[in-house]
């Protein structure tokens, strides 16, 4: 029959040795990035876990980095792409201090650079298989955007990454407001971040919190939340539905 | 600059350690009409003389918008200058494209720069024979360049370019000092009374000089032919019954620029540190 025939066409229209080089899945990935706007800057949050399809299986993985003097780029998704992501950026950033003339890209330039990238990866077939949140502070002005693997970008005064989007927009939504304060911002996060502790399978409870300012960014160590797992509702879960877990 | 055996390549030194087809281009540079600028601290304005070949026919475009908050005059080959033109919106829409955001006039010029010196290190190639002044805006505040030929590129607080740009040179240099805190309409006044200096008696009218500003707030543009033509007349006015520009004179009392121009001249034509040159 005409099984193998049937698929040459398919090949040829992804492009040449089409399979081999295209990403099709992603294999170690991040989970939820949660940043928003504060008085002074963008704060940001982000566990280190990695994991390997369901098994979580590194613990360390610095999902926040610094970019340049201005910004911060955190990154859900496959591990590696973020990784070479960053080679992108580090490349792009050299050139930029080259000129050594005074200007510097600031987080909308770099912003707009990701997507660009993001947008032409996703048009090849070949993404880069992540989700980015990028923030930073120039000349006072504070920055806060988000690009998918697909190329779509926007800013606003909070995003996320994934189940982030679920679980943590709505809270911020409800409890973000303009002007507020590092402290107030920093529980605010940790909110977020513990609603998604308790309810995303892949996230651990190992997280760092990073800070830009206009003077310059900080990442935290790393740190746990403390956790109530005494609801009476944990404690006997199939009490309402029977067959759950 | 006479010939001699060694201006015959671009590639080509001379004894002297010259390149005689770079210097070539420059005295294209200095045969064309006047191009000329200025700049304060928010404001860049850029001015020149427009000749007509006849009167039937257009004058030439000397000055082009390059972004919104980039312009550029030429003088000297206006072919090569539109095509370096062209360059420049080119560079300027890629960058505004992949970072949504306006290039910075200092990496512009610079590329401009090394695109010129290319020209001067290529046997099959010959140099730009037009001069750029540059005018824009950017983090750092605003900026006049001065492109070359040669690939050399300066900044400036006021330049002029071109046939009789000594004229307008001199009368920059006595008053460069005041223009850092000009406001944008004295210093469009300066502009256009540095053009008339090139004239030198001819009589100034808008059909013959164009002039455009950039500054903070202000895109890119140029003044139309009615705007520019109302500040001529505010100071031919003057200039009628105050003699030439350098003389100082009891204040008219019609115009308040008028008199804040000749209290300028008073202070400049005191001034003995700068003698004005004859060439």
């Amino acid at each position: 029959m005409n099984f193998m025939a049937s698929k040459q066409p398919e090949n040829s229209l992804l492009g040449p040795e089409a399979d081999s080089q295209r990403t099709l899945y992603p294999y170690v990935t991040g989970t939820s990035v949660v940043a928003l706007k504060y008085k002074d800057g963008i704060l940001m949050a982000a566990d280190m876990g990695g994991s390997y399809g369901s098994t979580l299986r590194y613990k360390s993985v610095e999902r926040i980095k610094p970019i340049g003097k201005h910004s911060l780029l955190g990154a859900s998704g496959e591990i590696s792409d973020f990784q070479e992501i960053l080679r992108y950026l580090d490349e792009l950033i050299l050139y930029d201090n080259m000129w050594d003339d005074g200007n510097s890209l600031g987080p909308k330039e770099v912003h707009n650079y990701l997507t660009r990238v993001m947008y032409n990866r996703r048009n090849k077939f070949n993404p880069l298989w992540n989700s980015l949140v990028l923030g930073g502070v120039k000349n006072g002005q504070k920055y806060l955007g988000t690009v998918s693997m697909i190329g779509v970008n926007f800013e606003d005064n909070h995003v996320a990454t994934g189940f982030g989007n679920h679980l943590a927009r709505p809270i911020l939504r409800q409890e973000w407001h303009e002007n507020l304060s590092y402290e107030d911002g920093v529980r605010l996060l940790e909110k977020c971040m513990r609603v998604l502790l308790y309810r995303d399978r892949s996230a651990i409870n190992k997280l760092q919190i990073a800070k830009i300012t206009e003077e310059g960014t900080t990442i935290s160590q790393p740190y746990s939340l403390k956790t109530y797992w005494e609801f009476s509702a944990f404690a006997n879960p199939a009490q309402g539905a029977v067959g759950t877990w | 600059m006479f010939r001699n055996q060694y201006d015959t390549d671009v590639t080509t030194w001379s004894p002297a350690g010259r390149l005689f087809q770079v210097e070539y281009a420059m005295e294209a540079v200095k045969q064309g009409s006047a191009a000329i600028g200025l700049r304060s601290k928010t404001h860049v304005v850029l001015g020149c003389v427009n000749k007509a070949n006849s009167e039937l026919s257009s004058h030439q475009k000397k000055i082009f918008k390059v972004d919104d908050h980039i312009g550029v005059a030429i003088a000297g080959l206006t072919a090569d200058g539109r095509v370096l033109s062209r360059y420049m919106r080119n560079e300027c829409i890629n960058y505004n494209f992949t970072y949504e955001s306006p290039l910075p006039v200092g990496r512009l010029v610079v590329q401009l720069a090394d695109k010129a010196q290319v020209c001067t290190q290529r046997s099959w190639k010959r140099p730009y024979g037009v001069g750029l002044l540059v005018a824009g805006l950017d983090e750092s505040g605003a900026h006049l360049y001065y492109n070359c030929p040669s690939g050399n590129y300066f900044e400036y607080q006021a330049f002029a370019i071109g046939s009789r740009s000594q004229a307008a040179k001199t009368y920059l240099e006595r008053r460069f000092e005041n223009f850092t805190d000009s406001s944008r309409d004295d210093l469009v006044k300066d502009a256009i009374t540095a053009i008339r200096e090139t004239l030198q008696g001819e009589t100034l009218k808008s059909s013959i000089c164009t002039i455009a500003v950039v500054g903070v707030g202000e895109p890119f543009h140029i003044l139309d032919q009615g705007t520019v033509q109302q500040i001529i007349d505010t100071f031919e006015i003057a200039a009628e019954q105050e003699g030439p520009a350098a003389e100082p004179d009891a204040a008219t009392g019609q115009d308040t620029a008028v008199e804040q121009g000749a209290a300028a001249d008073q202070g400049g034509s005191t001034d003995e540190g700068v003698a004005p040159m004859d060439i």
